[in-house]
């Protein structure tokens, strides 16, 4: 296993080691976990909510994109189908709220691995055509299946107790619930990032014949980060249609796996809170434009020119380089 | 009645030609992509959104202008033609040489807002498109009832397919646009314009796109997401066909029209999956396409 | 800690605006959520914000000495996004009343958020039975029509009319597998015989294979059961193809005046379809009609904006009767009570169930030679008495008729 950092975007400080990545960004993490717990006495929780599961979504979709370099054009899949999973345990089988979500999880991890076994074998763009036909596929079924409600989708799944005893109901309540799982997730992927696996990663993406060469079998290793990457896309999708009570075709369709790639264009390929800051953007933007109905589309996709255009380092990435460190 | 699989020969023959017409459309609007992404290695995202442009230009001018069809078949594609180089030139270029994904999202960004905009302003139902007066009619070839103007459509887009292979593949232009994708400093330094060459080949492209649209307008409406339904299957086909092939476009096009239309008689709920089942095949078995060069 | 400070400047503007919960309502606050700019626009749209407008003027913009308000929103045909405003309209902005609601998927998790807040819902756009089937609450009206009553209307009286043979062609998704079998078993009923049937996939751009199969079958009529952008479709295609020359009818299960109108009387002549509301019904529905064209560019309206607009008045009316609009199930309960009388739909009433009782009406499309004008698109070929119109009260699952029944 390797201890040779990595070669750092220009511009950046970078610490010997990964204890100094995790120091430096202690500040900020602190500054999302107190924001995180007083923002539902001053927002809206329902709608910081959606910004939270969208946010994860946009973080699993990173570690894919960010760090092993991957374009998934089909994400929605994961994200919509453990939505669907979860929803259906939850109000068919009746399994409490913990369970439908893992249910959820280890739906889209299945599906993960079965898409990143066909998908890995190509890279570039045939990688990105192949997730965006098998999500289509996916979508066609969805569309079709009893079990999904086609296009009502899935109604009136209730929340449930947690654990068997604290009822979820209050929206406050499951506010606390989302931004435990939120937390979870990002702490996991962080982790992920700054491991020694998540060096190799790194090395697969920056030169994949030299990481062969040096014996780490790469195939492995994308397959495993794409498993993860789909099981917390799952993770986030469940927990929402939990969340919302609702699950849906949108959640399936290949907007949706656009949207995710704008989250994380927006808020910083590669970053750590790139991807928290595109997916709260997004959620606003589509909120403030949603009288605007058509509009949303025309603005997304405004934003993608530009982004890609002028502002490729998203957000966050900007900001990692007027700062001089790596967020 | 003799049958096949239980279903009438007759009505197969007329599925089969149906599918062979849809084959064709397939066809043409994939070699606008073909030209685009297999010379160019630009990942055209954009291609439906301007397909549709070209539709709506028609319309535009029969609105406003009073031009009707046979105008419109010229006028159109040069419009959104000039446009595409515009997009060319302004946006395009300036992603050369960074990973061509970026191309990707920044063609689909652009066929969000062309979309977006003309959904807002033509609303979603679409608008109608008569068929013109000298197409109109059909004739009962016994088997079934060919409307003229389908028969025209696959007239055209045989002839366009056949005229865009022989450029790209025969004539010394069509040598200088391969050579300059495959190392553009050196057909520079040849001193052939290679950056005005790109421009003017993806504004080629992208002309034959709109025609596309234009021949489309009186069978499928002027909507503002007729593009969106058919990139991706178009994308499928180009992919399938091989990145890089024109013939394996046109070929791909054809067959998979016949294939679909097939589908539609014996398991028509599959007819909108069976291109991305063949495409996940095909990538899985011959990632560089049916007829493509390089993996 | 200047990272912290600037994200949350960066987000502390987005945020503010969904601060402070609901306060009280001192207002009428109606909502209009419909789709504003996709397939069903044209159907009730915008149109259904002027016809809510025009109701709410009848009464002077107010009501037991309330003023009237009236909100709209696109829902994009999503449930997640028609929830979202919703939850929203009715948690934040004290929104009493829910009303249009084309789609039936976003109409059903609407009927549950009305009756989970206690608040009204009046369904004009969506055709699910559902609504006043198993899914019915004490919050929810259903106005205009429903997949039965179209189903019986087209599928009863074609039969009667001598289309005895007919051949589907579905829309592979629920909705239309439901209008296939809800009609199937009407025709069949009365004597008719369902030949076979396709199902295309939703949304297909091309349906010249699917009518051609519709053709070889020589079923007399081709039942179209689809919407929105497949009907359009369907019958461009069966036009191209000659299919009406050929001698075969088309029956739509899901067809409004706007489809219609966007299709143009060449395309379209000769579809038989089942309509709760036509402009030119009778002198009262011609008066109203043009006083809503007149405010929405020369556009007649849809059975939804009729309904929007008749839906409207009625619960302007129980508020008033009741002097109050808290309690959702109260303003209901009253409507069900009060007998209804509006312009568009004439006098009827509005069933335990949730479903409002009207005549509904069988029309053919007119030949363009038939036709005087713009919007001059339908000739009766049958009035469908009210009492026959809709599905009988026992058959609907109901879950507040039948517990009536036991008490």
């Amino acid at each position: 296993m390797t201890t040779q950092p990595v070669e750092a975007p220009a511009g950046v400080k970078r610490g010997v080691s990964r204890r100094d990545d995790v120091r430096s960004l202690r500040i900020p993490m602190l500054a999302m976990l107190v924001l995180g717990l007083l923002a539902p006495f001053v927002v809206y929780p329902v709608f910081l909510m959606k910004m939270l599961c969208f946010a994860l979504f946009a973080c699993a979709f990173n570690l894919l994109i960010g760090y092993v370099g991957l374009l998934s054009f089909g994400h929605a899949l994961f994200f919509g189908g453990a939505g669907y999973l979860a929803g259906h345990a939850a109000k068919v089988w009746g399994l409490p709220f913990e369970l439908a979500v893992l249910t959820g999880t280890a739906t889209a991890a299945l599906l993960g691995l079965a898409v990143g076994w066909l998908a890995i074998r190509r890279q570039g763009i045939y990688f990105a055509m192949i997730t965006l036909a098998l999500a289509q596929m996916f979508y066609f079924y969805c569309l079709r299946a009893p079990f999904t409600g086609g296009e009502d989708g899935i109604q009136g799944i209730p929340r449930g107790k947690l654990l068997g005893l604290v009822s979820l109901d209050s929206n406050l309540t499951m506010y606390f619930v989302v931004l435990a799982i939120f937390l979870f997730g990002f702490f996991f992927i962080f982790r992920v990032i700054h491991s020694p696996f998540g060096q190799v990663m790194k090395a697969v993406r920056e030169n994949e014949p030299r990481a062969v060469s040096l014996g780490y079998k790469s195939d492995h290793y994308k397959l495993i980060a794409f498993v993860i990457s789909a099981a917390l896309s799952g993770l986030a999708g469940g927990t929402k249609s939990i969340v919302f009570q609702l699950a849906s075709l949108t959640d399936v369709h290949w907007s949706t796996s656009g949207e995710v790639i704008l989250m994380v264009l927006l808020g910083g390929l590669g970053t750590v809170f790139g991807p928290i800051v595109g997916a709260v953007l997004i959620v606003c933007v589509e909120s403030y434009l949603a009288d605007l109905g058509g509009w949303v589309t025309v603005v997304q996709g405004a934003l993608f020119v530009v982004c890609v255009l002028a502002f490729r380092r998203g957000i966050i990435g900007e900001l990692s380089r007027v700062l001089r460190r790596p967020l | 009645m003799t049958t096949v699989f239980g279903v009438p020969i007759q009505a197969l023959f007329s599925q089969l030609l149906v599918g062979l017409i849809n084959g064709s459309f397939y066809a043409l609007l994939s070699l606008g992509l073909a030209v685009i992404f297999g010379l160019l290695n630009i990942i055209n995202f954009c291609h439906g959104a301007l397909y549709m442009l070209g539709a709506l230009v028609a319309w535009l001018l029969l609105h406003f202008l009073d031009l009707g069809y046979w105008p419109a078949l010229l006028i159109a594609p040069i419009v959104v033609g000039l446009f595409g180089m515009l997009i060319e030139r302004t946006m395009l270029r300036r992603l050369q040489g960074l990973d061509p994904l970026f191309g990707l999202l920044l063609t689909f960004g652009l066929a969000l807002v062309i979309q977006g905009v003309a959904r807002n302003y033509f609303g979603v139902s679409g608008e109608p498109y008569d068929v013109p007066e000298q197409l109109s009619g059909g004739k009962n070839l016994g088997f079934m009832f060919l409307p003229n103007y389908r028969g025209w459509v696959v007239l055209v887009s045989v002839l366009l397919c056949a005229l865009t292979w022989f450029v790209t593949e025969r004539t010394r232009m069509g040598a200088y646009l391969r050579a300059a994708t495959e190392n553009p400093i050196l057909v520079q330094a040849f001193g052939i314009n290679v950056p005005v060459l790109i421009t003017v080949t993806y504004g080629l492209g992208v002309a034959l796109a709109a025609l596309a649209g234009v021949m489309a307008a009186p069978i499928y409406r002027v909507n503002p997401l007729m593009g969106a339904d058919l990139i991706i299957v178009v994308f499928a086909v180009v992919v399938i066909g091989g990145m890089g092939s024109i013939l394996g476009s046109i070929v791909t096009g054809f067959a998979l029209g016949v294939i679909e239309g097939l589908t539609k008689v014996f398991y028509p709920e599959a007819s909108n999956t069976v291109v991305f089942v063949i495409m996940a095949l095909v990538l899985l078995v011959k990632p560089a396409g049916l007829f493509g060069r390089t993996a | 800690m200047r990272f912290a400070a600037r994200l949350f400047a960066l987000a502390l503007p987005c945020l503010l605006p969904f601060g402070a919960m609901a306060q009280g309502g001192k207002v009428v606050k109606i909502g209009v959520l419909n789709d504003m700019s996709g397939l069903y626009a044209d159907l009730g749209g915008p149109g259904s914000v002027v016809a809510a407008k025009m109701a709410a003027e009848e009464f002077g913009n107010k009501v037991a000495g309330m003023p009237i308000e009236i909100v709209s929103a696109d829902h994009q045909n999503k449930p997640d996004v028609g929830s979202g405003i919703a939850t929203k309209w009715i948690d934040v902005d004290g929104v009493d009343v829910i009303v249009d609601v084309p789609n039936s998927g976003v109409a059903l998790a609407m009927a549950k958020i009305a009756a989970d807040k206690n608040k009204v819902f009046i369904d004009s756009g969506a055709a699910t039975s559902d609504l006043t089937g198993k899914a019915c609450t004490p919050n929810t009206v259903h106005w205009t029509y429903d997949t039965w009553s179209l189903a019986n209307g087209t599928g009863k009286y074609v039969v009667k009319a001598g289309g005895n043979t007919w051949f589907f062609l579905t829309a592979d998704y629920a909705f239309g597998k439901a209008l296939e079998r809800d009609t199937k078993a009407v025709v069949e009923a009365n004597g008719g015989k369902v030949l076979g049937s396709v199902a295309h996939p939703l949304n297909a751009s091309d349906f010249s294979s699917f009518l051609l199969q519709a053709q070889a079958s020589k079923a007399k009529i081709i039942g179209l059961a689809n919407a929105g952008g497949d009907t359009i479709n369907s019958i461009k295609a069966a036009s191209e193809f000659g299919i009406v020359q050929g001698g075969q009818k088309l029956a739509g299960l899901l067809v409004f005046i706007s489809d219609v109108h966007a299709l143009g009387l060449k395309a379209a002549n000769g579809l038989q379809l089942t309509s709760a509301f036509y402009w030119d019904t009778n002198d009262s529905t011609r008066a109203w009609s043009k006083k809503f064209a007149a405010r929405h560019n020369g556009r007649m309206p849809t059975m939804v904006q009729a309904g929007v607009y008749a839906g409207v008045l009625h619960y302007l009316k129980a508020v008033q009767a009741l002097k109050s609009d808290e309690d959702g199930k109260a303003v209901v309960a009253k409507m069900k009570a009060l007998p209804t009388d509006d312009p568009a739909f004439g006098k009827g009433s509005i069933r335990a169930d949730g479903r409002k009782i009207h005549p509904m009406y069988l029309f053919e499309v007119k030949k363009p030679n038939e036709s005087k004008g713009p919007w001059d698109y339908y000739k009766l070929i049958r009035e469908i008495p009210a009492a026959e119109a809709f599905r009988p009260l026992d058959q609907g699952e109901c879950p507040l008729v039948t517990s009536a029944a036991k008490k």
